[in-house]
């Protein structure tokens, strides 16, 4: 029998999951369109065409998912929207994976008092409703892109300390730690080259669970009124301007939003499926 | 317990009293201020306005006045709303918004835990499947995806509730708002329910009850439900503020007149005591739920008490 490594075995297992394949897939055509819409469609996101305004949707017309209210292309501002949700989406899981493994694994690994301190802030952190919080922070600093993707990160990080600093506690107890330390080696390097490779399994599966929370977020705030702006659009405004046009114009409203709940959708099915296949409990 | 529960307590206080002067102190530094407007006021007016609110003294005694008006009960005049004080705009909005939240509560509750127990109880069947699915769907698509949605079904399509107002909450009205509101958490609660569930059915004492010979009903709800519902009630806290984050889209999207809308139109115009009143609303809320499910924790899984 071959032997298979941890990815080929976890890759076996997430591939035994059609519902998880199936997403992985749609996801994959999702990002791939978003990302080449400018060379499908030739309409620009902010080209008004007074000809078709609210234009019902089909494939003869110039606007195959119709347009909305100011005659901009709905295919071409949904994919644009889209996109910018992705980048936000995965700036802001970065950010949050990068904090939230430091801050884990220094808790855990240190252990004593600063665990303590450090865990009790983040028990007070995540017992607040955070949205306030970033309504705070973007009504405080002014709008801009950068403070959406840090307030966002900024949020997102408490889970992940968590998850990192319960694998951490365990990974402490072990021996490669302690020859480590016999050797020498300074807390940082033990951190950062024994303890943080250790927890990447769980870190990845959480991270891929984040990316659709943060996305999720940012299009709330978006649809607020408090994330991206116009002209600029993320798929949180095109919902918004939908649903004021719902009742006489419906596509407006539909081809956004069902198209950020099957991004979400797939997002969330694929990590799920890794989760089952790495076998990572939640804590 | 009791010593724990009033530590908890006591732990409560300077928390609040935390939130409260960060968001005070962060209000005060932002850019701008509650008198910003498209023609600038002339600097008489300005200063009379600002004397008139107390704006012109120190920061420090500000922030005391604040706090010495807090302990009366009295949030203080909003800036924006001119002759109202934010206690009674709270005040007004405030029920609709309860109301709201309890109902999707109790809703999230009452379908979600049986839900995820008939989905472990019949484990890998399609009925299991099905909930799963339906749970995935509840915990991704977002609450102001979901609701217009539904509000273009039920409410343009089908004509069977209308899409928004709020009629001083008829069922019709409330519908729609509240399923969309119980959605995610119901979800959440279902796939806890489960995988806890199903771990328990998995334990020694659960195989003794059916080993005595007890009927599987029994098992079920005398021995294995209750612990079962521990990762539940710690849910609880997280569940409560998804629903008050919904609230702040459902509200503004079926047109109700709760208190969802003060939060972002507060913050936006600078108003800063109706701002501060929300935040400590919400959190005193918060905090206060999360005594309770403490408690609760205790009376479910007895390990806690001790």
């Amino acid at each position: 029998m071959k032997a298979r490594g941890f990815v080929g075995d976890a890759a076996r297992r997430l591939s035994s999951n059609p519902a998880a394949v199936v997403a992985l897939y749609l996801m994959s055509a999702i990002i791939a369109l978003a990302l080449l819409a400018p060379w499908i469609n030739p309409n620009s996101a902010e080209t008004l065409d007074w000809a078709h305004a609210a234009a019902r949707p089909g494939m003869q017309s110039a606007h195959w998912f119709g347009t909305d209210r100011l005659g901009r292309d709905l295919f071409v501002r949904t994919l644009a929207g889209a996109r910018m949700s992705i980048a936000i989406g995965l700036m802001a899981s970065l950010i949050s994976l990068f904090v939230g493994v430091s801050y884990g694994a220094i808790a855990g690994y240190f252990g004593g008092r600063a665990d303590q301190v450090m865990m009790r802030i983040v028990e007070i952190l995540s017992g607040l409703p955070l949205v306030f919080f970033v309504i705070f922070l973007t009504v405080i600093f002014g709008r801009s892109e950068y403070l959406l993707f840090l307030s966002i990160g900024a949020v997102g990080w408490l889970t992940m300390a968590r998850i990192v600093r319960g694998q951490t506690l365990s990974i402490r107890q072990q021996e490669f730690i302690e020859a480590a330390v016999a050797s020498g080696a300074s807390s940082s390097r033990i951190i950062a080259r024994h303890v943080i490779p250790n927890v990447v399994g769980p870190v990845v599966v959480y991270a891929t669970l984040m990316v659709p929370q943060i996305i999720l977020f940012e299009s709330f705030l978006s649809f607020l009124g408090l994330g991206i702006q116009e002209p600029g659009a993320s798929l949180g405004t095109l919902v918004a301007e939908g649903v004021g046009e719902m009742e006489t114009a419906p596509w407006i409203l539909v081809v956004p939003g069902g198209f950020l709940a099957v991004l979400l959708l797939c997002l969330n099915i694929f990590g799920d499926g890794l989760r089952d296949a790495l076998d990572v409990k939640e804590t | 317990m009791i010593r724990y529960f009033f530590l908890r307590l006591a732990a409560a206080v300077p928390t609040l009293l935390i939130i409260i002067t960060a968001t005070f102190f962060l209000m005060h530094e932002a850019p701008g201020g509650p008198f910003d407007q498209e023609q600038a006021l002339a600097p008489e007016i300005l200063s009379n306005l600002q004397r008139s609110y107390g704006l012109d003294q120190p920061i420090a005694i500000q922030y005391g006045r604040y706090l010495k008006l807090l302990m009366h009960g009295d949030f203080g005049p909003s800036f924006k709303y001119k002759d109202f004080t934010v206690t009674e705009l709270i005040a007004q909005g405030f029920p609709v918004t309860f109301t709201l939240g309890v109902i999707a509560m109790a809703l999230a509750l009452s379908i979600g835990i049986p839900l995820g127990t008939f989905a472990a109880l019949h484990h890998n069947s399609p009925a299991d499947y099905g909930t799963m699915s339906f749970a995935v769907m509840g915990i991704a698509i977002p609450t102001f995806v979901v609701l217009p949605f539904l509000g273009l079904l039920f409410g343009v399509y089908l004509h069977w509730v209308p899409v928004a107002g709020w009629e001083s909450g008829s069922i019709r009205h409330l519908a729609l708002p509240v399923i969309a509101l119980a959605l995610p958490p119901l979800a959440y609660i279902a796939r806890l329910t489960r995988g806890s569930m199903l771990e328990i059915m998995r334990a020694h004492f659960i195989r003794t009850a059916f080993a005595k010979g007890l009927p599987a009903h029994t098992v079920i709800f005398r021995h294995a439900l209750r612990p079962a519902l521990t990762p539940v009630a710690s849910y609880l806290v997280p569940a409560v503020a998804s629903i008050m984050t919904g609230s702040l889209v459902v509200e503004s999207i079926a047109g109700l007149p709760g208190i969802g809308r003060y939060l972002v139109q507060g913050a936006l115009n600078r108003d800063y005591t109706l701002v501060l009143g929300m935040v400590i609303i919400y959190s005193a809320l918060l905090i206060g739920l999360g005594l309770l499910v403490d408690l609760l924790y205790a009376w479910l899984d007895p390990r806690v008490r001790h």
